[in-house]
C-alpha cells in the first residue's frame, strides 16, 4: 500500500511539473491568429506569413471559414466579443458596424507612430476598407486585399475563324471582349446554346445566389454603370428617385434579360464556386467572378483558354468593388503583436511578394509601378477596375439592407415577381424603414 | 411430522391501516414530499428550458433589442412590433406560401398514406418487408433528406431528372426543380411527401386494426358490398386516427424548417419562404430579436388556436 501511495505521489508531481513547464513553453512563444475566408488569397497570406514568422518569431495561427459562413461566423465572434482572432480581414461593408460598436482598434495613431500613409494606398482602397465614416480620416483597416468583380471569356472560342466570320456577318463587329453592356448581350445571345467542341454551351455566367450576398454583388455591376446610386449625393438617405430612378430600373430589366436570355438552366442560386466550375468545365462562354481568383484560374486553364475583361460600361464605367482591410481587433490579447503585423505588411517589399503570391495589393508603390501591368494578364484589368469601383452601404445596418436587396432583387430577376420598378420600389421602402429604426432621421 | 399451526391476532389493527414502515421511517419524508422530490428536478427543467425561454420571448417581443448587439440598451415600442408584423404584406405572402404547403402535403400524404394501409392491412408474402421499406424514408433525418434529394435534382448529374427525361424524352438539364418559378413549391410538398406519407399510414394502419372483425363479418352476412362495407364501417371507424394525423402532420408542416431550408431556401425569390424561413432570416441574419419574437408569438398562438379548434371537431367525430 505505501508503494502504491509512493508511486501515485510522484506520478501527480510529474504530470503537474510536465504541465507547467508546457505551459511556460507555451507563454513565451508569441502566436497570432489571422481570421479570414477560405480561398485562394488566403493560402498566399499563409506563404507570406511565413516571413513574418522568419523575422520576429511569431507564430501565425490561420482561422479561414468558407464565403458560406464567412461573414456569420465571423461577425458573431465579433459581436459576442471573443478573442478567437488577433487580426481580421474583414469584408469592407462591416467597416461601419465594427467602427462604431467597437470592435476594431482605431490605427490613426498607430499609423502616425509608424509612418505608414494612408496616401501610399490606392485612394478606392481606403475609403472602401479603411475609413469610417466615409470620407473622413479615421482609419479602422489597413487596406489588405485589392479586389472588384471582373470578368474572364474563353479566348479560344472567342478566337475561332468561323465564329469570328459568323459573329462579323450578323452584327457587323469583330467578335472581342464587349466595352458595353449592349455587345455583352449581343454576344451572350450568339453564344448561347450552341455547339462547341460537340458540347451545348451558354453565353455568360452570373451571380444569383440567395443566401447571402451575391446576386446584389452581381446586378450592382450593371446598376452602376446605368446610374443607379445609393442616395442622393447632395443629400444623405435620400433614396427615392436614385435606387429607383428610370436609368437604375433600365439596369435591373438588362440583368433580368441576361439572366433569362443567356445563362445555364439551373443557375438560380450560384455564386463564386459554381462560376468558377461553370467557366473551367467550358459551359459559358464569359463568366463574372471576383479578380481575387484569376491566379489560380489562369493558372489552371493556360493562356489560350482564358481572357480578362473589365466591367461593361452604359452610362459611366463603373464596378462593384470587392477586397478586404486587415484590422486589428480590440478584444484580442495580443494587440502589440497583432500591430506588429500590420507594420511588417505594411512593408513595399512585403506587398510586392503579397501580389507575386496572388494576393492583391493595394499599395500604390507596387499597382503604379511601370511593370505592374504586364505582371499578370489580368493586372492591368484589375488596375482599371480598381479606378472605377463603388461598394454597398457600408452602414452598422449593411447586413440588414444587404438582405433587402437580395430579396427584392432575387425575387424579381430569378422567381419573376413583378416589375423592375416595382423591385425598386420596394427596396427603397425596406431601406427607408431600416434607417429609421437605425435612428436615422430622414 | 407436525401440520404448521397458525393463530389469529384478533387485537392487531386491519392490514389496511398499516403503513409500510419504509415509507415513513427509512426517509422521513412524507408520500407527498417524496412525490416532490421526484418531480421537482423536471419541474425546473421545464421551468428553465421552456416556461422562460416563452416568458423572455414574450417579453422581448415588445421591445426592439438586437441579440448581436446585446451590450447595447433597447427599449420597449409597445405592441408596435406586433402592428408591424400583422400589416407587413410579405407576412401575409409567407404565411399563404406556408397553408398552400401545409394543404397540399398533408392532402397526398393522408391519400398515399391511407391507401398505402388499406393495402398493407392485408396479409400477403413479404408483408413484414415492404412495411419496413414503406417506413424507411421517416425514420431518415430531414438534414440527410434534404440533401440527397438536392442532389437528385441537380440539373446535370440528378437521377430525378434523369429519370423525368427518360420517361418523357426532355433534356435533363433544361429544368430545375428547386430553381424552377413553377417547380420549386411542388419540390418540397414532394420530398415531403415521400418522407412523411409512411408515418400516416402508420397511424391509419392502427386505425384499420383497431376495427374489430366481427362488424366486418356482420356486414357480410348482410351481403353488404366491399364499397359499402369501405363507407359504412372502415372510412368512418377510421377517421379519428386519420384526423390525428392530420393534426400532428398540420402542427409539424406549419413549423417546417429543415427540408425547405436545405432545398431551396426559400427560394427562388422568396417563393417558397415559409414562415418559419422568414423568421430565421429575421431572427438570425437581420438579428431583429424583438421582430422575431413577436412573430413566433403570432405564429404559436396561431397554432395553438387551429390545433385547439381542431381538438373540439376530433373529439365531435369521435363521439359519433
Amino acid at each position: 500500500m505505501r508503494r502504491l501511495l509512493t508511486f501515485a505521489t510522484a506520478l501527480t508531481l510529474a504530470i503537474f511539473a510536465t504541465t507547467t513547464l508546457a505551459d511556460q513553453a507555451g507563454a513565451q512563444s508569441k502566436e497570432l491568429t489571422l481570421c479570414w475566408a477560405a480561398w485562394d488569397p488566403a493560402n498566399a497570406l499563409v506563404e507570406l506569413s511565413k516571413d513574418f514568422t522568419a523575422k520576429t518569431g511569431t507564430k501565425m495561427k490561420f482561422e479561414f471559414v468558407p464565403w458560406t459562413s464567412y461573414a456569420d461566423r465571423f461577425l458573431n465572434e465579433l459581436n459576442s466579443k471573443s478573442k478567437l482572432c488577433d487580426l481580421i480581414i474583414g469584408d469592407s461593408q462591416w467597416i461601419g458596424g465594427a467602427a462604431e460598436n467597437g470592435h476594431y482598434i482605431k490605427l490613426n495613431e498607430f499609423f502616425d507612430k509608424n509612418g505608414i500613409k494612408m496616401t501610399d494606398f490606392v485612394e478606392a482602397t481606403v475609403t472602401g476598407y479603411s475609413e469610417w465614416p466615409k470620407q473622413t480620416p479615421n482609419y479602422w483597416a489597413l487596406p489588405a486585399m485589392g479586389d472588384a468583380v471582373g470578368w474572364t471569356y474563353r479566348k479560344d472560342w472567342f478566337a475561332k475563324p468561323q465564329l469570328q466570320k459568323e459573329f462579323k456577318d450578323k452584327y457587323g463587329r469583330e467578335l472581342a471582349p464587349p466595352k458595353s453592356w449592349d455587345e455583352f448581350l449581343q454576344i451572350a445571345k450568339f453564344f448561347q446554346g450552341r455547339q462547341i467542341d460537340g458540347k451545348k454551351v451558354y453565353g455568360a455566367y452570373i451571380f444569383t445566389e440567395r443566401g447571402s450576398e451575391g446576386i446584389t454583388m452581381g446586378v450592382t455591376n450593371v446598376l452602376y454603370p446605368f446610374g443607379f446610386e445609393y442616395d442622393n449625393p447632395k443629400k444623405a438617405y435620400q433614396m427615392d428617385g436614385f435606387v429607383n430612378s428610370p436609368d437604375a430600373v433600365k439596369g435591373l430589366e438588362l440583368y433580368k434579360e441576361l439572366y433569362k436570355c443567356c445563362t445555364a438552366p439551373g443557375m438560380t442560386n450560384a455564386y463564386m464556386q459554381e462560376g468558377l466550375d461553370a467557366f473551367k468545365s467550358g459551359q459559358v462562354a464569359m463568366q463574372m467572378n471576383w479578380f481575387a481568383f484569376f491566379p489560380g484560374l489562369y493558372k489552371e486553364m493556360g493562356p489560350e483558354r482564358i481572357g480578362f475583361f473589365v466591367n461593361p460600361s452604359a452610362k459611366k464605367r463603373a464596378v462593384q468593388l470587392g477586397g478586404q482591410g486587415i484590422s486589428v481587433v480590440s478584444y484580442s490579447e495580443h494587440r502589440d503583436d497583432a500591430l506588429q503585423y500590420l507594420k511588417w505588411f505594411a512593408q513595399p517589399e512585403v506587398q510586392k511578394k503579397w501580389w507575386s503570391l496572388g494576393g492583391y495589393s493595394c499599395l500604390k508603390a507596387v499597382v503604379n509601378d511601370p511593370g505592374f501591368k504586364k505582371s499578370a494578364p489580368f493586372a492591368a484589368d484589375f488596375l482599371d477596375s480598381m479606378n472605377m469601383v463603388k461598394d454597398f452601404w457600408a452602414e452598422p445596418i449593411y447586413a440588414t439592407l444587404l438582405l433587402d436587396m437580395q430579396k427584392r432583387i432575387h425575387d424579381y430577376v430569378v422567381a419573376d415577381k413583378g416589375t423592375a420598378k416595382q423591385a425598386l420600389d420596394s427596396l427603397v421602402k425596406d431601406w427607408t424603414k431600416d434607417f429609421r429604426e437605425a435612428g436615422k432621421k430622414l | 411430522m407436525n401440520e404448521p399451526t397458525s393463530t389469529i391476532d384478533v387485537t392487531a389493527p386491519p392490514l389496511a391501516s398499516v403503513r409500510p414502515r419504509s415509507t415513513t421511517v427509512v426517509a422521513g419524508m412524507s408520500d407527498r414530499a417524496i412525490a416532490w422530490l421526484f418531480i421537482t428536478p423536471t419541474i425546473a427543467l421545464l421551468l428553465a428550458i421552456n416556461i422562460f425561454p416563452l416568458v423572455w420571448t414574450i417579453r422581448m417581443s415588445f421591445t426592439n433589442f438586437k441579440a448581436n448587439l446585446g451590450w447595447m440598451a433597447y427599449k420597449s415600442v409597445g405592441i408596435a412590433n406586433y402592428v408591424d408584423i400583422l400589416t407587413d404584406s410579405d407576412i401575409w405572402i409567407a404565411m399563404q406560401t406556408t397553408a398552400r404547403f401545409v394543404f397540399w402535403s398533408i392532402l397526398f400524404e393522408v391519400l398515399l398514406g391511407f391507401g398505402l394501409a388499406l393495402l398493407l392491412n392485408r396479409r400477403f408474402r413479404g408483408h413484414s418487408f415492404w412495411t419496413t421499406v414503406i417506413l424507411l424514408p421517416m425514420m431518415l433525418s430531414p438534414a440527410v433528406v434534404g440533401n440527397f434529394w438536392t442532389f437528385l435534382f441537380q440539373p446535370q448529374i440528378g437521377l430525378f431528372n434523369y429519370v423525368v427525361s427518360f420517361f418523357s424524352g426532355v433534356d435533363p438539364a433544361s429544368f430545375s426543380m428547386i430553381g424552377d418559378v413553377n417547380l420549386a413549391p411542388w419540390t418540397i410538398v414532394l420530398v415531403d411527401t415521400w418522407m412523411w406519407t409512411p408515418y400516416v399510414m402508420l397511424i391509419c394502419l392502427a386505425g384499420l386494426r383497431s376495427i374489430p372483425d366481427y362488424i366486418y363479418e356482420a356486414a357480410e352476412v348482410d351481403r353488404a358490398s366491399a364499397w359499402r362495407r369501405f363507407w359504412s364501417i372502415t372510412f368512418p371507424m377510421v377517421s379519428p386516427f386519420l384526423m390525428l394525423a392530420v393534426l400532428f402532420r398540420a402542427i409539424e408542416n406549419f413549423k417546417m424548417f429543415d427540408l425547405v431550408n436545405l432545398l431551396t431556401n426559400g427560394g427562388p425569390g422568396s417563393l417558397t419562404e415559409t414562415v418559419s424561413i422568414t423568421l430565421k432570416r429575421a431572427a438570425f441574419e437581420k438579428w431583429q430579436t424583438g421582430w422575431s419574437s413577436a412573430l413566433a408569438i403570432i405564429l404559436f398562438l396561431a397554432v395553438f388556436a387551429a390545433a385547439n379548434i381542431y381538438v373540439k371537431v376530433l373529439n365531435k367525430v369521435k363521439q359519433r
